[in-house]
């Protein structure tokens, strides 16, 4: 199963918009007022963050179809699990840009802002569900039990965004720099159209990921799958030896 | 479905009462935390009574891990699974009745340990419907989507480490609400606490909820 | 239709990546006493637990009690008992009190009393009270087969009954699954103590590689 064609455009597409970003977020687009360069971290931090998004909500809708009899196939397990491994990843890069960026501009690398929390707690939500993963067992007992995991994982997100809020606005704000002027800088013009286009080329980017990590879980499966009919074959030489047939 | 439930925490309370790893272990570990608390966090300035409710909760989740964790290794035996699988007992029945049996040894505990928090770390109770209200709907919470959790992890090698990550994360709200109802409800100002009571409704509907639907799956799982 | 138990015909199933069955064919009629003998290895548990519907069949016909297992394994489980290698019992709970969850969770109405089917084991009396964990191998096995007894079952699977018994428990055993089958209840055991099992037994199969083998070598093989 070598790559299509559509994947290499697919591939390509994602280097060539995110070249495009690159010069967009670095050259062309303006300092902010308030932040400074800062602010160019928002070109990539704001595309991570909907990937975010986009990737364990894939994890989720391909965990609801194995589960869903009518639809039930290998396929969906293996998709919710290339998906999440790319949201962890992309999870822990926003943490992390978060992080760089809180400190440029507020000063302090961690502050318990509702969506940085609300952030962790995805993050450490799915890094248990790989953690599941990679224990072994019965194959299709296997994608059962990712399946109902993420699920009860992802139900959590709302009461988890919910609290975390509530917690937050309950207590002081915070108090190092003005929230509305941190989390909305002033965006126009070509600012705007960088936000749209690094969510564009992200967007290609996971794709391109999703298509190869999926392709490469497809090719181990099959792979196991071969094994079968031969092992099978094996088992039944088994008794041929022991009641000498021929 | 209820009769099922009953028998099925029945058994799951009979096993404790018989063997008192609850009194005899859990019991004793949660009062050694609200010490250890007290040496981690200076008693004189004041610290312990105000982080008190935070603690209490803390404390409660370490328990309820234990006590998740001991109720599927009862259940961890091959044959045991087995005979579960085969009892006909409904799967939903079964969920009910060890969430039910984990909640009922939890309040037993949280009684135990609120005690402590009042002697130990000198508060006083205010509010006392909206406290019982706080820890009857946390608990069913926390037993609810423990019991899911434990038995996803039942059947794994790697179970006793598993758990934690899997089910700390999830109960993370939780600890947030009845935390912040307890708070209240000792400082008096009761009327902040009730938003939170109803998050832990919520959560424990919906875990509850989720619990009756994926159990079947759940005990299927692992042949 | 009802006078067949059990119909496999190429039934395959997997423990894991292992084909445990591989393509098992067996029919078993009302009331026989079918005995499965081969070496270790052979799938005679797996055999056993497939038939219970705990081990799913994944290619194949499989059919029990009038259950397509293929499709559904859940509902043929309350008709059949198990005895396996692992009793299952808990631990921490006493001789009776394993014995009356059983009987309260299968809600069999016409299952003799805790007492009855104690007695019948020689557990009856003190022994009754003695938690699990504190009984002997031979003793927990007598619980096992005791519990047996509480289920409605149209169908005893044994897997190695015998084993760890001692000559009374064997009388006890032997005793009961004469007078199942001649109450219309069908057994499949595995066994090695073929002495012990055979006559009971109304027919003989061997299984060797995940399969049952009916030819006339296979039987010279486990008969001779």
């Amino acid at each position: 199963m070598r790559s299509g064609i559509g994947t290499r455009l697919l591939g390509t597409a994602a280097v060539a918009s995110l070249a495009l970003l690159a010069v967009m977020a670095l050259v062309i687009t303006p300092q902010d007022v308030n932040q400074l360069d800062a602010v160019r971290f928002l070109y990539i931090h704001v595309p991570l963050a909907t990937l975010m998004y986009v990737a364990f909500g894939v994890t989720a809708v391909a965990s609801v179809l194995y589960l869903w009899p009518r639809y039930r196939a290998r396929k969906w397990d293996l998709l919710a699990g290339a998906s999440a491994e790319i949201g962890v990843v992309v999870t822990g890069l926003v943490l992390v840009t978060g992080s760089i960026w809180g400190r440029t501009t507020w000063g302090v690398y961690w502050t318990w802002d509702a969506r940085l929390t609300t952030t962790a707690v995805l993050f450490v939500l799915f890094l248990g569900y790989l953690a599941l993963r990679r224990v072994g067992g019965d194959i299709d007992a296997r994608a059962k039990r990712n399946a109902i995991a993420a699920l009860a994982a992802a139900i959590d997100m709302p009461i988890v965004h919910k609290s975390v809020e509530w917690w937050r606005t309950l207590h002081q704000k915070s108090s190092i720099l003005d929230e509305e002027t941190f989390m909305h800088p002033h965006i126009h013009g070509s600012m705007y159209w960088t936000v749209l286009l690094g969510i564009g080329a992200f967007l290609l980017l996971f794709s391109w990921l999703l298509v190869n990590r999926y392709r490469l879980a497809k090719l181990e499966d099959r792979l196991e799958d071969e094994g079968l009919e031969r092992a099978i074959a094996e088992r039944r030489a088994e008794a041929d030896a022991l009641t000498g047939a021929p | 479905m209820l009769r099922d439930a009953v028998v099925m925490a029945g058994k799951d309370l009979r096993i404790e009462l018989r063997s008192r790893v609850a009194t005899n272990q859990v019991a004793p570990f949660a009062v050694l935390v609200l010490i250890l608390f007290a040496f981690a966090l200076d008693p004189d300035r004041g610290v312990l009574a105000r982080a008190a409710a935070g603690l209490f909760w803390v404390a409660v989740l370490f328990c309820a891990l234990l006590a998740i964790q001991r109720a599927f290794t009862v259940e961890a035996s091959d044959g045991a699974r087995d005979n579960l699988r085969l009892s006909g007992l409904d799967p939903a029945a079964i969920f009910l009745g060890k969430a039910g049996a984990i909640a009922a040894e939890l309040a037993l505990l949280e009684v135990i340990l609120g005690t402590g928090v009042v002697l130990l770390y000198n508060r006083s109770l205010h509010g006392p419907v909206l406290l019982v209200v706080t820890c009857a709907l946390a608990t069913i919470g926390l037993s609810a989507a423990g019991t899911v959790y434990g038995a996803l992890a039942a059947g794994l090698r790697v179970r006793e480490t598993l758990l934690p990550l899997l089910l700390l994360p999830v109960v993370a709200p939780v600890l947030l609400a009845a935390t912040r109802a307890s708070e209240a409800a000792l400082g008096g100002t009761t009327g902040d606490g009730w938003p939170w009571v109803r998050l832990l409704g919520v959560f424990a509907v919906i875990y509850m909820a989720f619990g009756v639907v994926a159990f079947g799956p759940l005990l299927e799982e692992s042949s | 239709m009802d006078s067949v138990v059990v119909h496999l015909h190429g039934a395959v199933s997997l423990l894991g990546r292992f084909p445990a069955l591989a393509g098992v064919d067996l029919d078993v009629a009302a009331g026989e006493v079918l005995l499965v003998q081969g070496p270790n290895g052979a799938g005679k548990t797996t055999l056993l637990r497939a038939c219970a519907g705990l081990v799913p069949v994944v290619d194949g016909e499989a059919t029990v009690l009038g259950h397509d297992l293929r499709k559904d394994r859940r509902s043929v489980r309350r008709h059949l008992a198990l005895l396996g290698h692992a009793t299952g019992l808990y631990d921490d709970l006493t001789v009776a009190d394993n014995l009356h969850f059983v009987a309260r969770s299968t809600r069999h109405a016409a299952a003799p009393p805790v007492d009855e089917v104690l007695a019948r084991l020689g557990l009856a009396g003190r022994l009754a009270s003695v938690q699990v964990s504190r009984l002997s191998a031979g003793q927990r096995r007598r619980v096992a087969v005791a519990s047996l007894l509480l289920r409605p079952a149209q169908l005893w699977l044994l897997d190695e009954p015998h084993a760890g018994l001692d000559a009374d428990g064997r009388e006890r055993l032997d005793a009961l699954i004469v007078e199942a089958s001649r109450a219309g209840t069908s057994v499949v055991m595995a066994s090695h103590e073929l002495e012990r099992a055979r006559p009971l037994a109304t027919r003989i199969v061997t299984m060797a590689g995940g399969q049952i083998h009916t030819g006339t070598r296979a039987e010279v093989v486990g008969v001779a």
